[in-house]
């Protein structure tokens, strides 16, 4: 058992993966000599050289598409795209290609490819470098999407995603690299497609995945504080497949959810959370499933303004109390009004 | 395309057999014409709607194909684009297997999943067809990469049509393939049509191979239209990539019908079609074949009907052949099985539903 960030879990696990499985090579841009614009890599092109650490130019669509094809020869390839929003670069080889390259052909080639992206706002970086766009891969059936969101979670998903023979997006989060937790020295691979149930309750669940599962837990354990609340905390965890047993499973006992997402309201993961509550626990809810996500514009750089569009705590916490007072049951030892 | 490159003829076979030469070409009208037969057998089956989808043919395209295969070796892999039933074919696969995708059937190369753009066979190395422009150009980039990493010798073919040189995918996979040093040809069929639009109004460099120098990449242009020219050409753009250095071969063709089977092709001149016609190559070949001495009238006509023998076993082999159970249609989402994959027809609900308030009263 070790305490260790996020970005060390990630380090350690592609390292150890590579020296495990010489098949698995890393490609990206500004991986090895710089070691990665978050330095995930750090040391890895030193240690394995440059035919396993591969520096790629600025052309995703080319060297995503060209890991797919060295997948379909056999290779197990670790893409990093720098962040998320240059994946649409590489969009056509993703959708069009990667997922569906096992089903078109009748299942005689398999895709195992690894792309590791992090998402995330709230730094400044304006419109295009702000968003949060896991949902165009979610979408799409053939690939898996996982959004682990612990130093643990990280290390057995990302094991699982390298030794999956399917196409696997692996989401990753600026805010989430230097979170610390516990990683088990002998951690076995998670199983892609569960949720976890973070933390039991009674009162409401909070739905949330990869940075938006910390906020759940950190509100849970407030407002457990403040007023006594016994709220529910589900981690998704895999994005596609969505485990949506462990999700209604929830709801059935608390008759209440709220959903917290980094992505856009309209159309985004929460929405299908919410479909999924309506589907499977129609006659156990409460009170209608609340989501909380991003403002709908495109993400300014004034400080006051991106503020404003990104869901906060309180904005959390005020979806949990008015979801509360429609159900009707609210029991709160002090009021907020 | 200029009148220089449409006058390449094969070099002579200075010194060399002359009978051995003559086989190669006997095999090589054998080829094409068993890909004439089948694109022609494809189309009446499109007509009577045996097929669905698009159905892109290559009609015109048959000396290319035969000269672009005969350099490769079984173990090389090749990459293609939509149009490419043709290649399927002269790699060696069954027609009734490749017949039998266009109809859909299980017994088709991709199992009925992929139809007329998406072939593949593992066995023969043909990794597909693909149906987006220029999305097999990565790809093929990145085989090609495999191959160098595990210090392999096979090379990589990869297909496209003359659109494709526009697309980004292009660009980015040749600058790769050229840092890398790896082991590819990149081909381009310049049919000198993307669908209806020419190659003067959709590239400021219409000569298509000088698109190597960007990337100092080896390039060559040759008349597609002669199958020994091709096949000398291609042997060289091998024998680079072998050697661990790109290459990028521009073959330049002829779509003899529209852009596919339901294309009226009104774009083209009556002089353009008749033009057409004149340069077909499969008719000059036999031509040439019987000036030189080498077949007889009779000696065509009996290989025009073992070529149309196979082609219409192979589709009543493809009308035979079972179609895909409905049972399978969740086989192929996933490789390695995941749980919560949600395997629902569309009527299906994602719960089950509630049940009736009388069910709950009794």
């Amino acid at each position: 058992m070790a305490i260790m960030t996020y970005r060390q879990a990630l380090h350690d696990t592609l390292r150890d993966e590579m020296l495990r499985d010489e098949r698995v090579f890393l490609l990206g841009e500004e991986i090895g000599v710089f070691e990665g614009s978050y330095k995930i890599t750090a040391g890895l092109l030193e240690e394995f050289g440059p035919r396993r650490v591969r520096d790629t130019p600025i052309a995703e669509e080319g060297f995503t598409g060209a890991a797919i094809g060295a997948a379909m020869l056999g290779l197990r390839p670790v893409v990093e795209i720098m962040t998320i929003n240059f994946s649409l670069l590489a969009l056509d080889q993703i959708v069009n290609h990667a997922a569906k390259i096992y089903g078109m052909f009748g299942g005689q080639a398999s895709v195992p490819l690894v792309i590791r992206t992090p998402g995330g706002g709230g730094q400044q970086l304006g419109a295009t470098h702000s968003q949060n766009v896991e949902l165009y891969y979610a979408f799409v059936p053939g690939l898996k999407v996982v959004a682990p969101s612990t130093p643990a979670d990280a290390r057995a998903l990302l094991q699982a995603a390298i030794r999956d023979d399917d196409p696997v997006l692996f989401l990753e989060n600026l805010a989430l690299y230097n979170t610390k937790g516990e990683v088990p020295d002998d951690l076995p691979p998670a199983p892609i497609g569960r949720a976890r149930v973070t933390r039991q309750g009674r009162d409401l669940t909070l739905v949330g995945y990869s940075r938006t599962a910390h906020v759940a837990a950190q509100v849970a354990d407030q407002l457990a504080a403040s007023e006594g609340l016994d709220i529910e905390v589900v981690d998704l965890m895999s994005l596609r497949p969505l485990d949506r047993a462990t999700i209604v499973a929830s709801v059935r006992k608390t008759h209440a959810a709220v959903v917290l997402e980094d992505d856009w309201l309209t159309y985004g993961i929460g929405a299908e959370v919410a479909a999924t509550i309506s589907d499977g626990a129609f006659d156990d809810l409460d009170a209608p499933v609340r989501r909380v996500a991003m403002a709908e514009v495109p993400l300014p750089y004034a400080k006051p303004l991106e503020t404003a569009a990104l869901p906060s705590t309180d904005d959390v916490i005020a979806a949990v109390y008015q979801t509360l007072d429609a159900v009707g049951r609210r029991h709160v030892k002090v009021g907020h009004d | 395309m200029s009148p220089a490159a449409r006058s390449t003829r094969p070099r002579a076979a200075a010194g060399g057999d002359a009978t051995a030469e003559h086989q190669r070409l006997v095999d090589f009208y054998r080829r094409m014409l068993l890909i004439r037969r089948f694109e022609e057998r494809t189309a009446r089956a499109y007509t009577q709607a045996h097929i669905g989808g698009y159905c892109h043919l290559n009609l015109g395209e048959e000396a290319a194909i035969v000269g672009l295969l005969t350099a490769l070796e079984p173990t090389d892999y090749l990459f293609t684009n939509y149009r490419e039933h043709g290649y399927a074919v002269d790699r060696g696969i069954d027609p009734n297997r490749v017949m039998a995708e266009l109809y859909g059937r299980t017994d088709g190369v991709s199992k009925g999943w992929g139809g007329s753009m998406h072939m593949f066979d593992t066995a023969h190395r043909l990794l597909g067809g693909y149906g987006i422009v220029g999305g097999q150009v990565p790809l093929a980039t990145g085989a090609a990469l495999a191959i160098e990493y595990r210090g392999g010798r096979e090379i990589v073919m990869c297909t496209m049509g003359d659109g494709t040189t526009n697309i980004g995918a292009f660009h980015e996979s040749l600058n790769l393939a050229a840092l890398w040093h790896l082991p590819i040809v990149y081909v381009i069929i310049n049919n000198r049509l993307g669908m209806g639009t020419t190659v003067e109004a959709s590239s400021a460099e219409p000569e298509l191979f000088r698109r190597g120098a960007a990337y100092r990449m080896a390039s060559a242009r040759v008349d597609g239209l002669d199958p020994v020219a091709v096949a000398a050409a291609t042997e060289i753009a091998v024998a680079s990539a072998r050697d661990g250095e790109p290459y990028l071969l521009e073959v330049v063709s002829e779509r003899l019908r529209g852009h596919s089977v339901v294309d009226p092709a009104k774009y083209r001149t009556e002089a353009e079609v008749a033009d057409l016609r004149a340069h077909d190559p499969v008719p000059a070949l036999a031509a040439r074949l019987v000036a030189a001495g080498v077949l007889s009238d009779e000696q065509l006509e009996e290989m025009d009907r073992a070529a149309l023998r196979i082609v219409e076993e192979a589709a009543q082999f493809a009308e035979a052949s079972a179609s895909p159970d409905v049972s399978t249609l969740f086989d192929y989402t996933y490789a390695t099985p995941v749980d919560n994959v949600g395997a629902r027809y569309p009527g299906d609900p994602l719960f089950p539903p509630a049940p009736r308030p009388e069910e709950v009263e009794s």
